[in-house]
């Protein structure tokens, strides 16, 4: 259970890591928290030739709004987002799964760029950026680039970013006035990864629904949105049996695979269930 | 595979080392420095024995590297009591049985220190959730609450 040798190199800006990424090619890995990629370190599930420890880099703490945007950077840490009073305010389904995301001392090293760059479709965040439709900004020594957040996830554990490139930045769109947010998930244990999570926001308008978004946790790929029941319930009052139909037909349209604590049919009956509650939880705190 | 320096405050000391990038703080604290008392369980995060304090906040030691704590403060086990003499958490852990084996306890304690630190009179439920990271194979948890709990008590009479 140790991690194979490799060489460390600390990188003092940005410039030096796009440096280092680029000298060592698909061999290199960021180290930021450390919490996804040190656990696969040491069961040598991967063994980079070189890690680039983005730590010391100044300036990539940061949590703040700009032009529209909360705008987090790649060394925002699990433990601050959960704290943060912005994230509160400008993007409530965060600040409601935040609690969901592992344990204290995870969520002390831990960030929200590293977490989204290891893509564990189990993972609550990767389904958050989907539904708030965050953007992911990546830089490599050819420059830096946006990627919709509806891109950035390929598959399980898989992600857009190319060989030399890291996340610099999440930019997520600051919640309308009166959206409802609501995260909801199932675990064996509080802090665990999920067998089926699921995020919505809604607005509404004369008390029918202008839009909903609904992503979900725990199937074959982060980052999952369900475009069909967002497009079945706008323009809709959501009254209790559009809800309930909602939820079965979120159940339908997910293709989960069975692990060891739930087979697939139980997580698509998750799925159901756990969307027509967070609808229904959002939909009352929609203003 | 380059060697490189550290240099770490543990529990007061100050520590200069060179060390191999992938040796684990968990293992430069046991092996290197020869502090024991910071448990190493499963090795990939989970257990949360080996948890320690890096500037006040708690870690996993066993996913972090060593050669991050350059320049660092770190806290473990061995440095809550003072003078042979147990403080007042581990008091309260002794007087109350927080402790069956025994081998889940450093993180224990570490995460309650770090608890009692930010919050000095925490709910049951803040309680809880500062432990749920960390496995007590013989499932002593009821009296870990306790014991937290007792801490606060004792806490507070000794400022009386």
């Amino acid at each position: 259970m140790k991690p194979a040798p490799f060489d460390y190199e600390r990188p003092a800006s940005l410039a030096e890591a796009y440096q280092s990424l680029a000298r060592h090619g698909s061999n290199a890995r960021v180290l930021a928290g450390g919490q996804s990629l040190v656990p696969m370190m040491n069961l040598r599930l991967v063994k980079p030739g070189a890690l680039v420890d983005i730590n010391r880099i100044p300036g990539l703490d940061g949590i703040r709004v700009a032009d529209g945007h909360l705008v987090i950077g790649a060394l925002a840490r699990h433990a601050d987002l959960l704290a943060s009073p912005l994230v509160k305010q400008h993007c409530p389904l965060m600040a409601d799964a935040y609690p969901n995301v592992a344990h204290g001392p995870v969520r002390n090293r831990g960030t929200l760029a590293g977490n989204i760059s290891h893509a564990d479709p189990s993972s609550e965040m990767p389904a958050v950026l989907a539904a708030c439709e965050a953007t992911i900004v990546a830089g490599s020594a050819r420059g830096t680039r946006a990627i919709a957040a509806a891109d950035f996830f390929t598959g399980p554990m898989s992600t857009s970013l190319a060989t030399g490139e890291m996340v610099i930045e999440i930019r997520v769109p600051v919640a309308p006035a009166g959206q409802g947010a609501c995260w909801l998930e199932t675990t064996n244990r509080q802090g665990d990864f999920v067998m089926a999570g699921v995020g919505v926001t809604l607005q509404l308008r004369g008390g029918k629904c202008t839009q909903a978004r609904i992503a979900v946790a725990g199937m074959d790929r982060g980052g999952l949105r369900l475009p069909g029941v967002e497009q079945a319930l706008a323009g809709k009052a959501l009254d209790a049996a559009t809800i309930d139909a909602a939820g079965k037909q979120a159940g339908t349209l997910v293709t989960p695979t069975d692990s060891y604590h739930a087979d697939a049919l139980y997580k698509r009956e998750l799925v159901a269930t756990l969307t027509g509650r967070a609808l229904a939880i959002a939909h009352r705190r929609c203003q | 595979m380059n060697i490189v320096p550290v240099n770490v405050s543990v529990n007061g000391t100050r520590y200069t080392r060179a060390v191999e990038p992938r040796m684990l703080l968990s293992d430069f604290l046991r092996e290197t420095l020869e502090l024991k008392g910071t448990h190493v369980g499963c090795e990939h995060g989970v257990c949360g024995t080996c948890t320690v304090l890096i500037d006040g906040r708690s870690v996993r030691s066993c996913l972090t590297f060593a050669v991050q704590v350059d320049g660092a403060e770190v806290r473990t086990v061995d440095g809550l009591a003072q003078g042979g003499k147990m403080n007042t958490l581990q008091q309260a852990f002794w007087e109350k049985h927080g402790l069956q084996c025994g081998f889940c306890t450093p993180g224990m304690l570490m995460v309650a220190t770090e608890l009692l630190e930010n919050k000095p009179e925490p709910t049951d439920d803040e309680i809880r959730e500062a432990v749920s990271g960390n496995l007590c194979r013989c499932t002593g948890y009821y009296n870990i609450v306790e014991s937290i709990r007792h801490a606060v008590n004792l806490a507070k009479e000794s400022a009386k």
